[in-house]
């Protein structure tokens, strides 16, 4: 049983034939050779597979694809911003794995915070809270780095915010 | 003759410089490619099927609702694979044999030897039906007794015996009697889990055979001992087996040995003749590669009432698999750190039906020090004497142990620096006596120490009329920056500019770069890199005799004025004899250098934590490390891998602990859910400096930062942690269980 979806990813219409149970990620990678986006634990809880639906932050690997036809569809290899720059300047990586889900997450994140979403760190809920890096720390925190890059990805978050 | 007639870039300022990492644009665009993102045309996907039990005969194995799944290719257990060469003995004399993760011929015995070990790999169109069809897979067992219990194990333990490389005991004096008539003295216990290395990229292997010969890209620390074990098992030449590792997602120690996926990837590339991509399930990390060993530790101090040490005592208890495993070197520090009259050292292992434990980020000295520190620090609580007081009272000239010499040690100077900067007077000592709202605060205090090796590493370096640099060696980078570190070794070396030099890693076609372990890397290869820098500039000056040029012109300049479009060196011999007598001579050298000199980095560790006077959460709120790792390269990624290994070692302190159910053997929180690595929220900023003078003894003085940044690091937690509450916590993980 496959289902034939057309998938809008960075901005281009992308023809895929799938099984219902596969995930975001593994059409992503595996059918649309989008590789950038990695798979860390297919189980929701590295945020490696972080992708960007209509601007929104997705866990790819828990996203199944033919939920996702009519989004519009980020990955890594759509971005281009300077935030990107921003990881590199603060060394906000170190082995790379984890870093095309941080900057996902990251511009996720952002727009969240502009949209004046709380956290689990906003002191007053009823106002939009500064940007520190208590609230960039709270809000990134699904996304792990096992290197410990952490301090420079905070860095580089809180730069770009500016 | 002058410089002046032909313009020459000007050089910059590179070694030790925060320069931006070489690959930092292919890292931030998805550009990287790790072993997992070549698609080949026809790529098949590959998934595991473990033993549920630890120790077994398979006496049935039911593959009829796999086989009959549309997209299946082949369902392969110990029937029907192919016949593998069994893994080497492990032998000291020939390091690639060390390469073998277990004794286990995968696919080629119905014996189980511990609960997870692959029984079955399917292949398949897809990953979901290779998954699929793993499931249906029904296995019956007939069962063996087992052991997998360490605490019920640890009255067997043996101690460990002495080796060329591994000290398994040693003493200086009398240690127990000098304890017993001590004036002041500690006894104490602590024990540590099972951890794993969790890199967040899961081993993956993509695996294919061209006619005989095969090529893997396989996410390895050694790219060499890869090659040559794949060659062995798989009875192949060595010529025919290429290993490609460009970009390693993360590896602390857990992709140094060849675990069972990479074989299995490669056993199903060649059964079904497609190309084939096995990457783990992060479970299948758990259940197939060897993590931490769980240890349990005695340190016992004993010091007159002016805080000198009369005693050390330190033991460890650690566990090795039936099928191999490595006896960590747990209290090797002890040997190093303190100038006790007596000492007393002594390594034991157990031996449970368990995978082999494997190496961790500073294995030994991670988990060692944090009951040797934890100690002191108690130590210095009984005598009212600050602990860094304490420390510098006890800091030796020479090593304890032996009295051999220290080719460096700055902690005298990292600690004046750290207390400086972190301002330590600040404190009041007693316990509990520091408050912030509901907050009790703490600082502790640790010292870190690694010891740094340098092993064999090739080089070519080839010099182009242009001006361009090329250096090829098959080292790693697993995010330690080392393309970057060794783009600035070489524009120092041969004094041009750093974009002019290019490096070609990761790729068994390269001349043998050493393993990635160890903190040796940097020092290995810069070795290399020195010396083919100083070969290919006595190359040139004779270039520029014969051509009445001068020798201080341009390098590229002498090359242009002798009409040569390039010129390459070639350091060290990685091919038959020239190979075999390189290794001895390394051997031997080493040997005879760690006779005479103690050479490792250092550090000291300070930190403040804050915990929840209600709930006995702990939160890191400081953190400041100082560090004598020799030469800094790269200021920016030196302090990266030292904040690394500070961030692991947080988890260490307060999260990280693989259960195993002592009944059955199995880990039951093989995932990142249930297995609380730190995140983004746990980790406050963490401030580095490094001393920065080059070790005399090391290649460019370097002594190493992977390692030496986790040491101390849970010592000095739980030293705070005490500060903050007046409670001691001797078992890691410090949960806040334990401080209710």
């Amino acid at each position: 049983m496959t289902h034939d979806l057309s998938l809008r990813v960075n901005g281009t219409t992308r023809p895929v034939t799938v099984e219902p149970r596969v995930s975001l990620l593994d059409v992503l990678r595996d059918h649309l050779g989008l590789t950038g986006t990695k798979k860390g634990c297919d189980q929701g809880a590295c945020g490696a597979c972080t992708v960007l639906a209509d601007g929104e932050r997705v866990l790819s690997c828990l996203a199944l694809a033919v939920q996702y036809e009519h989004r519009e569809i980020t990955t890594i290899e759509g971005v281009a911003d300077p935030l990107q720059q921003a990881f590199v300047k603060h060394d906000g990586f170190q082995c790379g794995y984890c870093t095309p889900g941080q900057i996902c997450s990251a511009l996720g994140m952002l727009a969240e915070h502009r949209s004046g979403m709380p956290s689990a760190a906003t002191e007053d809920v009823a106002t939009t809270p500064q940007l520190t890096r208590a609230e960039i720390q709270e809000r990134m925190s699904g996304n792990l780095c096992r290197c410990g890059a952490y301090n420079g990805i905070v860095s580089a978050i809180e730069e770009t915010a500016r | 003759m002058t410089q002046t007639s032909i313009p020459t870039r000007t050089p910059q300022r590179v070694l030790g410089e925060p320069i931006d990492r070489v690959d930092g644009h292919v890292k931030t665009t998805g550009a990287a490619q790790y072993s997992g993102d070549h698609l080949y045309p026809d790529l098949a996907h590959a998934a595991l099927v473990h033993a549920t039990v630890p120790r077994a005969r398979i006496t049935h194995i039911d593959t009829t609702a796999a086989d009959s799944l549309p997209g299946v290719h082949a369902v392969i257990t110990h029937h029907n694979a192919p016949r593998l060469q069994p893994p080497p003995k492990p032998t000291l004399l020939n390091l690639p044999t060390l390469a073998a993760g277990t004794s286990v011929n995968y696919l080629n015995t119905d014996e189980v030897h511990w609960n997870g070990q692959p029984v079955a790999v399917v292949v398949a169109d897809s990953l979901d039906i290779a998954r699929e069809a793993a499931q249906r897979i029904r296995v019956t067992y007939e069962e063996l007794p087992a052991t997998v219990d360490f605490e019920q194990e640890e009255p067997n333990a043996v101690p460990q015996k002495n080796s060329a490389l591994s000290d398994g005991g040693g003493k200086k004096g009398d240690a127990v009697a000098a304890l017993k008539s001590a004036d002041v003295s500690v006894d104490l216990r602590f024990s540590t889990p099972m951890q794993h290395h969790n890199a967040i990229e899961p081993h993956t292997t993509t695996a294919v055979w061209n006619g005989k010969a095969l090529t893997v890209h396989d996410g390895t620390q050694h790219i060499d001992w890869t090659r040559r074990h794949l060659a062995l098992r798989f009875k192949l030449p060595l010529n025919d087996v290429r290993v490609i590792s460009t970009f390693v997602g993360g590896a602390f120690g857990g992709k140094t040995n060849v675990w069972a996926g990479t074989i299995l990837a490669v056993v199903a590339a060649k059964v079904t003749g497609r190309p084939v991509k096995l990457a783990l399930s992060r479970e299948g990390v758990y259940r197939t590669t060897g993590g931490r060993t769980p240890s349990t530790q005695r340190v016992a101090l004993g010091a007159d009432a002016d805080g000198q040490l009369t005693a050390l005592i330190h033991t460890s208890v650690t566990q090795m698999g039936r099928v191999g495993g490595y006896a960590e070197q747990v209290v090797s520090q002890s040997r190093h750190l303190y100038d006790a009259e007596n000492i007393l050292v002594q390594q034991h292992q157990l031996t449970l039906d368990s995978i082999a434990n494997g190496v961790m980020r500073a294995p030994g000295e991670s988990i060692g020090s944090f009951a040797l520190e934890a100690a002191m620090d108690e130590l210095a609580h009984r005598l009212d004497l600050d602990p860094i007081e304490l420390r510098m009272r006890n800091e030796p000239d020479r090593n304890p142990m032996d009295g051999k010499l220290f080719a460096r040690r700055g902690l005298r100077e990292a600690y004046a620096r750290g207390a400086e900067r972190f301002r330590w007077a600040d404190r009041t000592p007693e316990p509990r006596s520091m408050r912030d709202g509901r907050w009790l605060v703490g600082t502790g205090v640790a010292t870190a120490f690694h010891p740094a090796w340098v092993f064999p590493a090739n080089v070519t370096m080839r010099l182009s009329a242009d001006g361009d640099v090329l250096v090829r060696c098959g080292f790693h980078e697993m995010g330690m920056g080392a393309a970057t570190a060794f783009t600035q070794v070489t524009a120092h070396a041969l004094r041009v500019p750093l974009d002019s030099v290019r490096i070609e890693y990761g790729d068994s076609d390269l001349p043998i770069g050493p393993g990635a372990g160890g903190s040796a890397q940097t020092a290995s290869v810069s070795r290399a890199i020195l010396d083919a820098a100083a070969k290919l500039k006595k190359d040139l000056a004779a270039l520029a005799r014969r051509n009445n040029t001068s020798p201080d012109e341009a390098p590229a300049t002498i090359l242009s004025r002798a009409g040569r479009t390039h010129h390459e060196v070639a350091v060290g011999a990685d091919r038959g004899i020239g190979r075999l007598a390189g290794q001895v001579r390394f051997m031997s050298t080493l040997l005879r250098e760690r006779r005479k000199y103690v050479k490792a980095a250092c550090g000291a560790q300070f930190c403040e934590v804050r915990v929840d006077s209600d709930t006995g959460e702990v939160r890191v709120t400081r953190w400041l490390g100082v560090f004598d790792i020799g030469t800094v390269v790269n200021a920016k990624t030196a302090a990266s891998q030292l904040r690394g290994g500070i961030v692991m070692g947080i988890g260490a302190a307060l999260g990280e602990e693989t259960l195993v159910d002592g009944h059955t053997g199995r880990i039951v929180n093989a995932n990142l859910a249930e297995y609380h690595v730190p995140v983004h929220a746990d980790v406050p900023r963490i401030d580095i400096e490094c001393l920065g003078d080059p070790d005399p003894t090391m290649p460019l003085g370097v002594l190493g930062a992977g390692e030496v940044g986790i040491v101390g690091v849970a010592g000095a937690i739980a030293n705070a942690v005490h500060h903050a509450t007046g409670l001691r916590v001797r078992d890691l993980p410090i949960t806040l269980d334990k401080l209710l």
